[in-house]
């Protein structure tokens, strides 16, 4: 459940900023995370709401903006979506590819009061 | 929990080198919560696109530095419980103990049973017990080399927790990612965990004594690690028996070689 740790972190990223800013708390946060990232997004959400009691993040509305996996293909150079871990390229076949997108596990915005 | 300190009640992390006689727990001391309150009160939005592992890699960053600067070659060894990390690692120390400096760090949630077993061989052993903790991070490992203290050349063997799942996220700063599977698991772990397996420069497939008594195909398990990382290497062995240690001992070998010259590079560079 390294999702819990990845809470701590984010927590930690909010109150520095909070701290920056002078504010008091964080009333909204965006959050990028990649489909290929490794996080399950259930158990990041369930994290949540034990971790961010009694933080600046306790009453901040929360968005996820989940970013489709998009690979290229490095003997062929075509692009393609990624639904499943690892799929090889659809028009070659080949598995070494290069991740374009998929990896993100960002925090992209605050808006704190 | 506390979202300042990251202490989560009693049970947090400790770090403790077998042979001392005190526990020095890495629990922060701020248990009292008083976090002062800011004055202005307006509301502002803040464009950030901050990595949120960007301070386990920030440590990581700084741990290998520091072992590429004394020529130290770190492995960080993953697998599930009970795939033989610890024998492996037994029999490895056995065998090059008096021609190589060794170092182990011990990652479990509780106890200090692989440490105990590890200083047995004469290898000096840090213990980090993750409490509620399901892997180790590279701030822990700052830590536990700060107590290890080890020898410019040496080998730093860190034994990650059993988990194949929450390590993989998570760069300690090692030179290379060992992951271990042991015939008495499923061959397709490659495909079930594939983070850990394309992260890893090597896949060891343990207990191979073992295989006429187990349905495990050891050409499955290669083309289903290839499958999600067509770079990664093998080392077939079984650490009970010896069978395939040479290969594995020699593999190290060319490891540390390549730190040494590292380092050697890195020296005269900063010279010039």
């Amino acid at each position: 459940m390294h999702e819990l740790s990845l809470v701590l972190n984010i927590i930690d990223i909010a109150e520095e900023e909070v701290k920056k800013a002078h504010a008091h708390r964080v009333d909204a946060i965006d959050l990028e995370v990649g489909s290929l990232a490794g996080v399950e997004i259930d158990a990041l959400k369930f994290s949540w709401d034990a971790a961010v009691k009694d933080t600046v993040l306790e009453k901040a509305e929360r968005t996820i903006d989940q970013v489709q996996a998009v690979a290229r293909c490095s003997n062929c150079g075509c692009e393609y979506l990624v639904h499943e871990p690892f799929e090889p390229c659809p028009a070659c076949n080949e598995v070494l590819v290069e991740y374009l997108k998929g990896k993100e596990l960002r925090v992209k915005s605050l808006v704190v009061s | 929990m506390c979202a300042t300190c990251g202490c989560d009640q009693p049970g947090g992390v400790t770090i403790t080198k077998v042979g001392d006689q005190v526990f020095k727990p890495i629990t922060p001391s701020a248990i009292l919560h008083q976090h002062p309150a800011p004055a202005v009160q307006e509301t502002k939005r803040i464009e950030l696109e901050r990595d949120i592992l960007g301070k386990n890699n920030r440590s990581a960053k700084h741990n290998r530095f520091h072992f590429e600067e004394a020529g130290i070659t770190a492995l960080n060894l993953v697998s599930s419980p009970g795939s033989g990390k610890t024998t492996l690692l037994e029999a490895t120390l056995k065998t090059i103990k008096h021609q190589q400096h060794c170092y182990v760090i011990e990652g479990d949630q509780q106890t200090t049973h692989d440490a105990d077993r590890i200083a047995a061989t004469g290898c000096e052993v840090v213990q980090i017990n993750t409490g509620k903790g399901c892997h180790l991070d590279a701030e822990m490992i700052h830590r536990a080399l700060h107590q290890l203290n080890p020898q410019p050349h040496a080998l730093v063997f860190i034994e990650n927790v059993g988990n194949l799942v929450c390590p993989a996220m998570f760069d300690l700063g090692e030179k290379a990612r060992v992951a271990i599977i042991s015939v008495t698991e499923g061959d397709d772990k490659p495909l079930k965990y594939p983070d850990m397996f394309e992260s890893s420069q090597l896949c060891i497939i343990n207990k191979i004594d073992l295989l006429p008594y187990v349905n495990f195909s050891v050409a499955r398990a290669k083309a289903f690690a290839h499958q999600v990382n067509p770079k990664i290497e093998f080392i077939e062995l079984s650490a009970t028996s010896g069978q395939g240690m040479d290969e594995w001992l020699a593999w190290l070998n060319n490891l540390v070689n390549a730190s040494h010259q590292m380092q050697t590079v890195n020296a005269f560079t900063h010279e010039v």
